[in-house]
């Protein structure tokens, strides 16, 4: 590598820096805020050494937490509560982090053809690689170093809480390091993106069977995920920084193994070279029906699957619930409170179900908003010349968001409730009350994909923050809500706290008509207005 | 039979950007028509608001007899655009893309499809993400060439071909006219509409500057002559004519510009004194669009200055 492979990497950097300068806070804060609550809500919950014993319980005797989770070290204190919480969880928040940034800021860059602008300037072909990964390492490394200021301030021994925040931080670590690999695998930034995810979730469920499986089993599965690695470095329960170090030195190969594959390939194309297509279209592609549907098979179907997996550990925890939440008073006041009111594994499903609601709601947002990025691309002027009307093709799109939104909740209340049902007997009934409590989410889905239209048909440049926007304050409220006792005049802002508890609640069908009949003004109105105004 | 194409006093705002400001354009049955250009004179909003993807602030247009807002789907059966900045779909192959937008145009021919990918030389199992510029403009092309379309509307379609591939582009646009068909051209590349174009719009600012034949533009400007003569012409005869200009005399050898509805009178006081050898250049377009674009240049520099001057 010649020093000219370098050259533009401060100007580079400052580039990114300014396109980042919101999303990057966003994310940090959002993790910040969730480690930071999530040990603050243990000590307020589980205040008595008493309380945590019998918390931890029921933990230790459930292997489908440390599946979901993670294994946990020493459930009785508050900082070894909030590393079993939020550890895996964090540092696999981090890792979506790292991809998402690398990828748009490496090969989706290269493959929207700017880079060959910034190539024939003056920097260097590594130059936006260099410039990304010092961003976002530096970013994590300063983000742990708070969490771990928050949680010494909260109270906790410095060593562990510094420990746990630079393990979080080395999930993103690491997989920044993956991404800077397969960008360089393929020519697509999508199926760059997708590789690294699958090398994610791949490492989150080798880490989960590792942690899953008893003192017989095959406990060494962890040590093959670099998750299960950021979990063994065991903050308050040993400290062993030593596994920070492998983090550290794993992350360092990874970019090493990144540049050496990067200086052999050419600009513009992958190490993989792109499969070819067929040559004509075949007999159905000739609609624009078929043209989304191709668009968006591939989404759905990783969805469903996600959804699917999702569902049956929700599911499965269900039955153990009681005994896990044991007889702290508090939680099962909590419980109530988010919940129905005929016991606590009922309560339970149901939030679990609403949380696969704003789960799918995220998934209707973003093929919602997908029609705003055909626009801005360029990809619907071509189709609007042809014979296709402006509703016709906006209908192609809202069948995801509309339909395939109905369709999600539906295959994760099937995985809840064949898991549930499985354990528990019931499976015919548990199989029909679930999948039933999953598909009346789909209303308050409707709301926020209105919303999303709405902005669409008369202020398009806004669309994807307002579908992300009423996402995030739905979950904000209904996560806060119950923690922070907001007044039920404010959690009830959420179309998701308007969806019937069920199971366990007789589902009356007045909310769901009003949110479907609002949903459909919303929608209505927005496709008035995407119908009146200009395309571009 | 009424024109494909008549606009009359088309206005178009962006927020506070003018971009039509009071535009005519006419374009008859079975030619080829050029509209001619600097970047950001509003070529490419035009031919949006023809096609119904931005509403007109003022004016009339119709197209195909048809309003391009109201009756957009309808009149769409019946044209064929390609856009300037051609994207496609990342994960579709230009096979797969052509034959999708001929389709949703109602059908396209799949003879004439398979010889212009050979023709054009292009590959059509490649992904829409792997083609350069150049390639997902032929996508286009020959995705608007193969439908059977009375009206086809190019926005600078050869600004990613190499010279080879803007020939058969060329060849191509000579065929359709001879198939009757109308092609309003947007172009900046003036050699371009110069071979193609029977009738030439030039646009500056939002506003039709000229309109008409290459030949009836040409009355506006000026041919070169370069003559070589048997004796010297008397001095102060050739200064004289009327419509003369940058007038050069060296001995024997005479060259000047003469406004073209002059050029009789040059050629017969030039004759007068025996002409040995005579060019005569027409003006291309090139010099027609530079005299337009030497006035932005020129209100641009003194707008500049008055800047500065604050
Ligand atoms: N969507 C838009 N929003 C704001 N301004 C625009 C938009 N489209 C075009 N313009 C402006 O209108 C003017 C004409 O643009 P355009 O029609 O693209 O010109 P041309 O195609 O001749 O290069 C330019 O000043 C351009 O910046
Ligand atoms: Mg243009």
């Amino acid at each position: 590598m010649s020093a000219t492979a370098f050259a533009g990497v401060p100007e580079l950097t400052r580039l990114i820096t300014r396109r980042e300068r919101i999303r990057l806070p966003i994310w940090c804060y959002a993790i910040l805020a969730s480690v930071g609550g999530t040990a603050y809500s243990f000590k307020t919950l589980y205040a008595t050494p008493e309380s945590r014993r019998q918390f931890a319980d029921g933990i230790g005797r459930n292997p489908a937490l440390a599946v979901l989770y993670g294994k946990p070290f020493d459930l009785t204190t508050i900082g070894g509560l909030t590393v079993w919480r939020m550890g895996v969880f964090g540092a696999t928040l981090l890792a979506v982090m790292s991809i998402i940034t690398v990828n748009r800021h490496t090969r989706a860059e290269e493959e929207a053809g700017r880079f060959e602008l910034v190539g024939a300037g003056a920097a260097g072909r590594h130059a936006p690689l260099i410039a990304v990964l010092r961003l976002v390492l530096g970013t994590q490394f300063a983000l742990g170093a708070v969490i771990g200021v928050v949680l010494v301030a909260l109270g906790e021994p410095v060593s562990g809480s510094f420990l746990l925040g630079l393990s979080v931080a080395a999930g993103g670590w690491v997989f920044a390091g993956v991404a800077a690999i397969t960008v360089q695998l393929t020519d697509f930034g999508r199926s760059a993106a997708g590789l690294a995810f699958a090398v994610l979730g791949a490492a989150y469920l080798v880490r989960a069977i590792g942690d899953g499986s008893g003192a017989n089993g095959p406990t060494w599965f962890t040590w093959l995920s670099p998750l299960g690695w950021s979990e063994q470095t065991q903050p308050y329960a040993g400290d062993r920084w030593w596994v920070l170090a492998l983090l550290a030195a794993g992350t360092a190969a990874l970019i090493a193994a990144a540049f050496r594959i990067a200086a052999r390939r050419d600009l513009g194309s992958g190490v993989f070279p792109a499969r070819p297509g067929p040559a004509s279209g075949g007999r159905l592609l000739g609609s624009v029906g078929a043209l989304s549907f191709r668009m968006q098979r591939g989404n759905l179907l990783g969805w469903a699957i996600g959804l699917l997996i999702g569902g049956a550990v929700l599911g499965s925890i269900a039955d153990s619930i009681g005994e896990l939440l044991g007889s702290s008073a508090r939680v099962q006041q909590l419980f109530e409170r988010m919940g129905g009111q005929s016991g606590i594994e009922n309560a339970y499903l149901a939030s679990a179900m609403n949380i696969i609601g704003l789960v799918v709601a995220c998934y209707a947002v973003q093929t919602a908003a997908r029609m705003r990025t055909e626009e801005t691309s360029g990809r619907l002027e071509p189709l609007l010349s042809t014979a296709t009307g402006r509703l016709r093709w906006a209908a192609s799109h809202l069948v995801y968001p509309l339909l395939g939104s109905a369709l999600l909740p539906v295959i994760a209340g099937a995985g809840a409730g064949f898991a549930h049902g499985g354990r528990s007997g019931d499976l015919g009934t548990q199989l029909a009350q679930l999948i039933g409590a999953g598909l009346i989410q789909v209303t308050a889905v409707w709301v926020v994909v209105g919303l999303t239209v709405l902005a669409f048909g008369f202020a398009p440049g806004a669309t994807a923050f307002v579908g992300w926007s009423a996402v995030g304050f739905c979950i904000l409220l209904q996560e806060l809500g119950p923690i922070l006792r907001l007044s039920h005049w404010i959690t009830d802002i959420s179309p998701f706290s308007q969806v019937p508890r069920a199971p366990g609640v007789a589902v009356s069908a007045e909310p769901l008509l009003l949110m479907t009949a609002l949903g459909a003004a919303l929608l209505v109105t927005g496709l008035i207005g995407f119908r009146r105004r200009d395309i571009g | 039979m009424e024109n494909i194409i008549e606009v009359v006093g088309l206005r178009k705002r962006f927020g506070r950007t003018v971009a039509l400001d009071g535009l005519d354009l006419a374009v008859r049955p079975g030619e080829v028509h050029g509209f001619l250009g600097p970047n950001g004179s509003g070529k490419s909003t035009t031919l949006r608001v023809l096609l119904g993807l931005l509403r007109a602030d003022g004016g009339e247009a119709v197209l195909l007899g048809g309003d391009p807002w109201r009756d957009a789907v309808a009149l769409h059966r019946r044209l064929a655009y390609v856009p300037g900045d051609v994207t496609l779909w990342p994960s579709l192959s230009g096979g797969e893309t052509i034959d999708l937008l001929g389709r949703l145009r109602g059908g396209l021919d799949a003879a004439r499809r398979d010889e212009l990918m050979a023709r054009f030389e292009l590959d059509p199992k490649k992904k829409g993400r792997a083609y350069s510029k150049g390639n997902r403009q032929k996508v286009a092309l020959i995705a608007a060439f193969a439908s059977d379309a009375d009206l086809l509307l190019l926005d600078e379609p050869t600004s990613g071909l190499d010279p080879l591939m803007e020939e058969v582009f060329r060849q191509c646009v000579a065929e359709e006219r001879d198939r009757g068909r109308s092609v309003l051209l947007s172009s900046h590349i003036l050699a371009e509409v110069e071979a193609l174009c029977d009738r030439v719009t030039i646009i500056r600012r939002g506003k039709t500057a000229e309109s008409g034949t290459l030949t009836e533009l040409r009355h506006l400007t000026r041919t070169s002559v370069e003559a070589e003569l048997a004796t010297a012409p008397p001095p102060g005869i050739l200064e004289t004519l009327p419509g003369i200009a940058a007038l050069e005399v060296r001995d024997r050898k005479v060259r000047c510009e003469v406004g073209t509805d002059h050029l009789a009178t040059l050629i017969s006081a030039l004759s007068a004194c025996g002409v040995a050898a005579l060019t005569s250049r027409p003006p291309t377009l090139e010099e027609l669009f530079l005299r337009h674009y030497q006035d932005d240049l020129a209100s641009a520099g003194s707008a500049g200055s008055a800047g500065s001057a604050r």
